[in-house]
């Protein structure tokens, strides 16, 4: 039997805490409280947690200042919980190594579905070379995109983008995050075009690219490609 | 009729009730002010004081020295004993040290009590005020109560009556009203014999030998029993009074008169002054008002003159008369005028002096003549002048039009030119014609000279006439008949040609005078109401002062803490005349240069005064010398209308806060009742829900929608608010925009049919506020399907537009659906009201508009987006389309 994963929850709210505690202990984890960021801290050095739920919004530390301490010394999969109307924080929060985000209020099991991705990220002996979803397929090392077995020409530009989300399906990748991989460091002019890229690339991948079901779009974030999981679902529909 | 009559005399009359009531109330925030009064130096006046003060420290309260002259006195210095002594503050005045009363010190110390010696006292030069008696007012006006002395010659309605007497000039005086204002007064009486006793034993302080040789006139039986008299006379009156006014607002039936008011006619002439002190006197015995009036009849006045006039208007003043100044030709009509129009009952008249021939002259009646004549129900009282030596009689006539010595020379200069041309041409003309050449040179001078030189032009123009041309020559006599009735006309009709002259020119002048005044206060008016704000009123004003009167203009508007500088100033005033600025504004009375309180400061600083309150002061340095009667009422005049400008402004100004303030409650009121609502309606359906052992997830699943999207449009509205609203654009494709809002609208993607062209140009735009604009259009339409999102180019802008078939928009509402927390009455219920005014803002902050209608067929509403498209979309050549791999 798989050992226990181990979950700590930073969040000043007490009801937020003990509502996630139940979801996450019904989800098989083990899982440990703290009420502010100073004992959030310490909470990980001692117990050595599998993941981080991390609210932004802490009486004493902001949980930016936190993920910050916290990255010094630890490469822990954190998830960041927020409300509606902070996009620059989740995306500062994104940027400076969080692994992914839920939206207060959320949802059990997409909060469950995120911190799976999340944890598969700490374990990155499970890239594969060839990433294959509903008969399409790309070819991370020939560097060939087919769909149904007919090969899709793409440009230097979208094959890169392709590449990083099938890298990191099912994780949400930020604008800024986008552009380094994509453009490098000098990428700012490229950032009003992102979407017009993207378009591109929708129209050439999906098979509705007005209802796009592999590229999804996270308002004011970013995007994320789609997981295994949510495919797994669609196909079952 | 009669019956009624009495009833009106026994009832309490209302006025007398008021006015009584108003003076105890200003007495119960004012000190008390005790005065012991004496018909002259020596009769034991600072001992009685002394005296009451010793019984009142006795009666448990702290008595404060101020101020005790002893005069090496030792049963009055013993009397000292036990009171507390403030220190004096000294000056240093011609190599000598004066001690004075320390008023700031005691105004610190703020004892119920103070003893204040000396009430006719002149203080030393550099001390706030001139005289002692404006540091006592200072003291009650402070709450402090006050013991002070004062002999009866230095009453300022008494002292050219003890001048007649004695025949000692009274330099120092003290206004009656200052005397008025007295709670309680004392006399400390001593028979003359008595009095003269105490002399003989060294017992009275004359101050030094000189004045004790001088003092001995004074002090004559005679003399004595004449003050003490009128020291008697004086507290009767006083007593009176108070006993007269008691029985008034008590309704005892009693003998007085009632109404009386009495004009005084003043001018600069020297003998106004005893006019005044007269009337005063008068007033008092009838217990009536008075008036004192100075006719303008646009005649010039001399310095001294001037001088004299604003002299006898602060005197009058002083004395509690309602000053006015009234312009008018004629000195009778307008008198009468002013009588009837204030009405009065008596009025006070100088005796004219001298001939009638100047009225004669002018074909009138003397102004008194005809006020006689005219005056009917209204008494006039003629007084005779008396010791008009004291100034320059001259004054009363020429001396009133502006003649200095340089018009003399310049008449004798014309007189000499006129000659010199007229002996020319006598061997041509004859002797006759001469005549007509004087008088023509006469006439024209008459056009800039006065009076005076007129007078004087018209004489020597004459008597060379006869000296130099009339035969026989060169002597004054004169042989024939017709010559010498030609020399009389000559003299007659050159002096009456002149006096016309001149009167028109005075005429004009004051005239000019009138319209230059009314062109500067109507420049003001109209400076201070074109200013687009009070920075630029003020500064408009400041430039007109300037230009006015040649000064340095600062004004200090009220605030909060006192007065502050305002920074249209045109000079910043040093921290002394900060402090008389300060003065000025809480006691409402002009202070600084050229007035009695503070005199030796840089600028003259006048408060700006609005009905009740201060506004401000306006402070002027200026630059040449003190102002002259005109000017300075112009000032007056000036500062009114600042005062009122000011006291405007600041109405307005709390009137558009008031409004501010409901406006923003009712929207505040609004706010809370939605939100309220709105929180609460979904918050009672999940609890309901949550009751039921199986609750209805598609209920809950409501709620919480409800609930979610209640607080996010408080929070973009918020934020909308703030201004932190920038748009982050970036290029996009219009038709991604519009499926990414039907998403995120959580509408079915088949209930909404997007009409759009298949290639679109990509837009420039914030994506996440334009889809959230777009959310709220979506929202709103849900309940009424179908929904038609159509999405096109038009006019170099891309327009979206959601239709729905729901009831459409009342009549009117196209504007008003975009405003906070309105609902429209065709709307479902519930919702904030808050959804098409975040739309609203989101798309004007992309520089495009929002509007609504009504479909064109009627049935159902249509929203439009406009936004402007930019430049077209060009892409960074570098890794745009190469192939890869």
């Amino acid at each position: 039997m798989m050992k226990a994963t181990v979950a700590l929850v930073i969040d000043d709210e007490v009801q937020i805490r003990r509502l996630l505690r139940v979801a996450l202990e019904a989800a098989g984890y083990v899982v440990h409280e703290a009420g502010t960021g100073q004992q959030g801290l310490v909470e990980i050095a001692m117990r050595r947690p599998d993941v981080v739920l991390l609210d932004l919004g802490l009486p004493d530390l902001a949980g930016l200042a936190v993920l910050g301490r916290l990255r010094e010394w630890s490469e822990v999969p954190v998830l960041i919980l927020s409300v509606r109307d902070d996009e620059s924080d989740k995306v500062a929060a994104l940027d400076a190594g969080a692994d992914d985000y839920v939206t207060k209020p959320f949802g059990t099991a997409e909060l469950l579905a995120r911190l799976r991705v999340a944890q598969r990220r700490a374990r990155p002996a499970e890239e594969n070379a060839v990433f294959a979803r509903r008969g399409f397929v790309v070819d991370l090392v020939a560097r060939r995109v087919t769909r149904d077995g007919q090969e899709i020409k793409l440009t230097a530009t979208e094959y890169a983008l392709l590449r990083l989300f099938v890298r990191h399906a099912g994780r949400v990748i930020t604008h800024r995050q986008i552009l380094r991989e994509v453009w490098g460091p000098k990428s700012e002019e490229h950032r009003q075009y992102l979407r017009v890229y993207v378009t591109h690339l929708r129209q050439k991948i999906e098979h509705h690219p007005t209802a796009p079901e592999l590229i999804k779009t996270e308002p004011g974030i970013g995007y994320r490609f789609a997981s295994a999981e949510e495919d797994a679902k669609a196909n079952s529909k | 009729m009669s019956h009624d009559h009495d009833d009106d005399a026994l009832r309490p009359n209302p006025d007398a009730l008021l006015a009584r009531m108003q003076r105890e109330t200003a007495v119960a925030r004012r000190g008390r002010l005790k005065v012991f009064i004496g018909m002259c130096p020596g009769v034991g006046k600072t001992y009685a004081m002394l005296q009451a003060a010793q019984a009142r420290q006795r009666g448990g309260e702290e008595v404060l020295v101020g101020i005790v002259e002893t005069h090496g006195r030792t049963e009055t210095e013993a009397l000292l004993a036990g009171l507390a002594i403030a220190p004096r503050a000294q000056f240093e005045y011609k190599g000598a040290t004066l001690n004075e009363l320390d008023l700031d010190a005691i105004l610190l110390w703020h004892p119920p009590v103070v003893i204040v010696d000396e009430l006719a006292h002149t203080n030393a030069p550099g001390s706030r005020h001139p005289k002692r008696y404006q540091d006592v007012r200072e003291l009650l006006d402070a709450g402090i109560d006050v013991f002070t002395t004062v002999n009866v010659q230095h009453l300022e309605s008494r002292a050219d009556t003890v001048y007649q007497i004695t025949g000692v000039p009274v330099r120092e005086t003290v206004p009656d009203s200052v005397l008025d204002l007295a709670d309680e007064i004392v006399l400390v009486d001593l028979t003359p014999a008595q009095l003269r006793a105490r002399l003989a034993e060294g017992k009275v302080y004359l101050g030094g030998a000189r004045a004790a040789a001088a003092a001995e006139n004074f002090f004559k039986e005679s003399n004595l029993t004449a003050l003490r008299e009128m020291a008697l006379r004086y507290v009767a009156e006083h007593v009176d009074r108070d006993l007269r006014d008691l029985m008034r607002s008590e309704a005892i039936a009693g003998p007085w008169k009632t109404g009386d008011r009495l004009l005084v006619a003043i001018s600069a002439s020297p003998f106004s002054e005893k006019l005044i002190r007269y009337t005063r006197r008068l007033a008092a015995t009838m217990e009536g008002s008075w008036i004192a009036a100075f006719i303008d009849t646009g005649q010039a006045l001399d310095e001294p003159a001037q001088a004299r006039l604003a002299r006898h208007l602060t005197l009058a003043r002083q004395l509690g008369a309602e000053v006015v100044s009234v312009p008018g030709t004629d000195v009778g009509e307008t008198l009468l005028a002013l009588a009837r129009q204030h009405n009065v009952t008596q009025i006070v008249l100088g005796k004219p002096l001298g001939s009638r021939w100047r009225h004669w002259l002018t074909a009138r009646a003397s102004p008194v003549d005809w006020l006689i004549r005219h005056s009917g129900e209204i008494d006039i009282h003629m007084i005779r002048p008396e010791g008009e030596a004291r100034g320059p009689r001259a004054s009363l006539h020429f001396g009133s039009s502006r003649t200095g010595p340089r018009e003399y020379v310049a008449a004798t200069v014309v007189a000499g030119v006129v000659t010199g041309v007229c002996l020319l041409l006598s061997p041509f003309t004859g002797y006759w014609t001469i005549a007509l050449i004087y008088l023509l040179a006469v006439v024209l001078a008459s056009t800039r000279l006065g009076r005076g030189a007129m007078f004087y032009l018209a004489a020597l123009s004459a008597l060379l006439w006869d000296f130099l041309f009339i035969p026989p020559l060169y002597t004054f006599y004169i042989r024939e008949v017709p010559d010498f009735v030609m020399l009389g006309t000559y003299f007659v009709v050159a002096l009456v040609t002149g006096q016309f002259t001149t009167r028109l020119r005075e005429r004009e002048r004051a005239e000019r005078w009138r319209q230059e005044r009314a062109t500067a206060l109507y420049r003001l008016t109209r400076a201070l109401a074109a200013g687009r704000s009070l920075d630029e009123s003020l500064a408009t004003a400041a430039e007109l002062l300037k230009n006015s009167f040649g000064a340095e203009v600062a004004f200090w508007l009220r605030d909060t803490a006192g007065i502050a500088p305002h920074r249209a100033s045109t000079f910043a005033l040093d921290a002394k005349d900060e402090s008389v600025a300060a003065w000025a504004f809480q006691k409402k009375q002009p202070a600084g240069r050229f007035t009695d309180t503070l005199p030796d400061a840089a600028a003259l600083h006048l408060p700006l005064v609005a009905g009740q309150h201060a506004a401000g002061v306006l402070s002027l340095r200026l630059t040449g010398g003190a102002l002259n009667l005109e000017q300075r009422e112009l000032l007056d005049a000036f500062a009114a209308q600042l005062a009122v400008f000011l006291e405007k402004e600041r109405a307005v100004e709390a009137t558009r806060a008031a409004q501010l303030a409901a406006q923003s409650e009712r929207l505040q009121k609004t706010l809370f009742d939605s939100v309220s609502h709105e929180l609460k309606t979904p918050l009672t359906a999940l609890a309901a829900a949550l009751e039921q052992a199986e609750p209805d997830r598609s209920e809950l699943q409501q709620a919480v929608r409800r609930l979610t999207r209640t607080v996010d449009h408080l929070l973009d509205v918020t934020r909308l608010e703030s201004g932190l609203l920038r748009p982050a654009r970036e290029w996009i494709d219009p038709g991604e925009l519009a499926r990414e809002a039907i998403g995120l609208a959580r509408l079915d993607a088949r209930a909404v049919t997007i009409h759009a062209p298949p290639q679109m140009a990509p837009v420039f735009v914030d994506a996440g506020l334009i889809e959230q604009a777009l959310v709220v259009l979506l929202s709103n339409a849900e309940n009424y399907a179908p929904i038609e999102l159509s999405i096109r180019n038009e006019n170099g802008a891309i327009l979206f537009q959601v239709e729905d078939r729901g009831p459409g928009l009342a009549a009117g509402e196209e504007q008003k659906v975009f405003e906070k927390f309105y609902r429209g009455a065709s709307q479902r219920t519930g919702g904030l009201g808050l959804g098409l005014a975040i739309a609203k803002g989101l798309v004007e902050a992309h520089g495009g508009t929002i509007t609504a209608a009504n479909r064109a067929d009627g049935r159902g509403a249509r929203f439009s987006i406009r936004l402007p498209l930019g430049a077209p979309m060009q892409l960074p050549a570098d890794i745009s389309s190469e192939p890869a791999a």
